[in-house]
């Protein structure tokens, strides 16, 4: 495969096949550019969580080729993976809380995996739940938090670390429409960060809530690119477009 | 639902949020070691875990103190024996008198003879007084109830081998035909077996004590795993390494078996003191050599230490094992 400029993920030809049932994902391709919005589309068991599991490296692929970060992630060691997942932030459909850590520990656990010291992590954590709106529940545990509690609490936990790639899956599932539009303004500050989002949702309107956005479609495993997008993606207008972040040690 | 959440849909609110993002120092670069240890709740002395250990750990260093015991007893007694040989004159007739003199002549000028001591009457009576009953106090000699051989204690500057004994048997053979010369070990040759089959034993208590603790350290560990399962690929998924995920089994494992080896040591030891009590009561010659020396307590408290390591290295090796089945 040869790597397009500004290219982070891309699948070629990919399958996935569980046991010996048939292929969940019949060669399925496309191509994520850096800092733009995705939308995954497509009715429930179109095969949409499990092209986002291979896309934050929870699964491999029956077949086909897929390239992370410019790297083949179908050869990759395992004693690499941890590096490229720490570059990926997921926020899960069933948002995965650990549930004996408070919301504060759950933010601070990719900081705490990445080894920063406990002092960078403790004004860290406090300004994200803060920017979640959650300042007042940090140390409540998962079990006492609200659907949206939890689910912003994931968020937080997903972006702490400025991953290159968020991957969402169905993060709006579980919360009311108001809800569900506040959470995507969270994604799209972030893209404007400069971090490409991919959000898996069977819920058509929100797509019109993000003009950006590029749309990808599954139906019945396999993808369809109903703008055209996927093929020719269009290039984006403004600084926001580049791969790069800026040089955030320099505050 | 009516949370209220900090994001403003007032350009420059939004513009303010996103400079407050970049100010996070999780954005910047990431690098060293985490604090990890909260990942998996520590239930120190809650579960079986640290009680397991502690029994283990107690009767593998009753074990290790038994089989230094009797090591020592074997040694001492080799050590006493060793250049022991007996020399009994058989004859019971009236040339018995000339025979002994002349086997203690014979053997005072012998090369490799260090000493040679004729046993009295009254200490052969002391010898015999557990078979004889009352006789001894009714002032009865043994030597006159049943025949008794001339005991003569020879301790030579050497062991006392084959070869010496046979130099030995040639000397006398001239001298004193009823004479018979025997190494004093080969009478205590059984029991030397038995302590010998007894320390085996022993080494092997401890060797399969070890084992059984290694298998419920393995069983505990695979227990957490399954518990903590979905911890394990929350923090896989956000690049927790193998290595950092089986720090924290090991750290938990390690914490319960020192609890566990601590206190497990500190009732071996209670044990090991009352029994020591108990058998220097006896007064016994033999028993009295297998008094434990610094060196034994040493090693008996190098046992929960070996304990901790053994139950780290265990929890450890099967963590990883388990995870490189995940991807």
């Amino acid at each position: 495969m040869t790597q397009m400029d500004g290219e982070i993920a891309r699948f070629d030809k990919v399958g996935l096949r569980y046991g010996n049932e048939r292929e969940v994902l019949s060669d399925v391709g496309f191509t994520l550019f850096a800092g733009r919005f995705y939308f995954l589309t497509g009715a429930s068991g179109a095969g949409k969580s499990s092209l986002l599991r291979m896309l934050y490296l929870a699964q491999r692929p029956s077949r086909g080729m897929i390239s992370l970060f410019g790297t083949d992630a179908i050869t990759l060691p395992r004693e690499r993976l941890p590096g490229f997942r720490r570059r990926i932030g997921v926020v899960f459909q069933d948002v995965r809380l650990v549930p004996h850590l408070s919301a504060y520990d759950n933010v601070a656990l990719p900081l705490r995996i990445a080894g920063l010291p406990e002092k960078e992590i403790a004004g860290s954590v406090t300004d994200m739940l803060e920017w979640v709106g959650l300042e007042g529940r940090m140390h409540a545990r998962p079990a006492s938090l609200s659907g949206g509690e939890q689910q912003r609490v994931g968020i937080a936990r997903a972006v702490i670390g400025r991953p290159e790639l968020l991957v969402a899956d169905e993060p709006t599932g579980n919360v009311d429409a108001d809800m569900a539009v506040k959470l995507l303004r969270l994604f799209e500050a972030l893209n404007r960060l400069g971090t490409t989002v991919v959000v898996a949702t069977h819920d058509m309107h929100l797509l019109q809530k993000v003009p950006d956005s590029l749309i990808m479609r599954l139906d019945r495993g396999k993808m369809s690119d109903p703008t055209g997008a996927l093929r020719y993606p269009p290039r984006k207008t403004g600084g926001q477009a580049a791969a790069r972040f800026p040089d955030l040690r320099d505050g | 639902m009516g949370e209220d959440l900090n994001i403003q849909e007032d350009p420059a609110e939004a513009a303010a949020a996103e400079k407050r993002l970049l100010r996070l120092p999780g954005f910047g670069n990431i690098r060293g070691r985490g604090a990890d240890s909260e990942l998996v709740p520590q239930a120190r002395l809650s579960g079986p875990m640290p009680w397991v250990i502690a029994i283990m750990v107690a009767l593998t260093v009753i074990a290790a103190a038994t089989g230094l015991a009797l090591r020592n007893i074997a040694l001492a007694a080799a050590a006493d024996l060793s250049g022991g040989v007996s020399v009994q004159v058989l004859d019971s007739g009236e040339g018995r008198d000339r025979q002994v003199n002349a086997t203690l002549k014979a053997l005072q000028g012998a090369p490799g003879v260090a000493s040679v001591n004729l046993v009295s009457a009254q200490e052969v009576n002391n010898l015999l007084a557990p078979w004889l009953g009352g006789a001894q106090e009714q002032g009865v000699n043994a030597a006159d109830v049943v025949p008794v051989p001339a005991l003569i204690d020879v301790k030579t500057h050497g062991p006392a081998d084959e070869a010496q004994l046979e130099k030995l048997r040639k000397l006398l053979a001239r001298v004193a035909p009823a004479a018979r010369v025997d190494a004093q070990s080969h009478w205590l040759s059984p029991v030397f077996g038995a302590i010998d089959s007894l320390q085996w034993l022993a080494a092997a208590m401890v060797g399969l004590l070890g084992v059984a603790m290694t298998a419920a350290v393995l069983l505990a560990t695979r227990s957490a795993l399954g518990q903590h399962r979905e911890t394990i690929a929350i923090v896989h998924m956000m690049g927790g390494t193998d290595s950092q995920i089986a720090r924290i089994f090991q750290r938990a494992i390690g914490l319960d078996a020192f609890a566990g080896a601590a206190l497990g040591l500190a009732v071996a030891v209670a044990a090991v003191l009352v029994l020591g009590r108990r058998f220097a009561g006896l007064g016994a010659g033999l028993i009295a050599g297998g008094a434990l020396g610094w060196l034994d307590w040493a090693l008996m408290v190098l046992i929960p230490l070996a304990a901790v390591v053994l139950a780290v290295v265990t929890a450890r090796v099967t963590v990883l094992s388990a995870l490189r089945r995940m991807l």
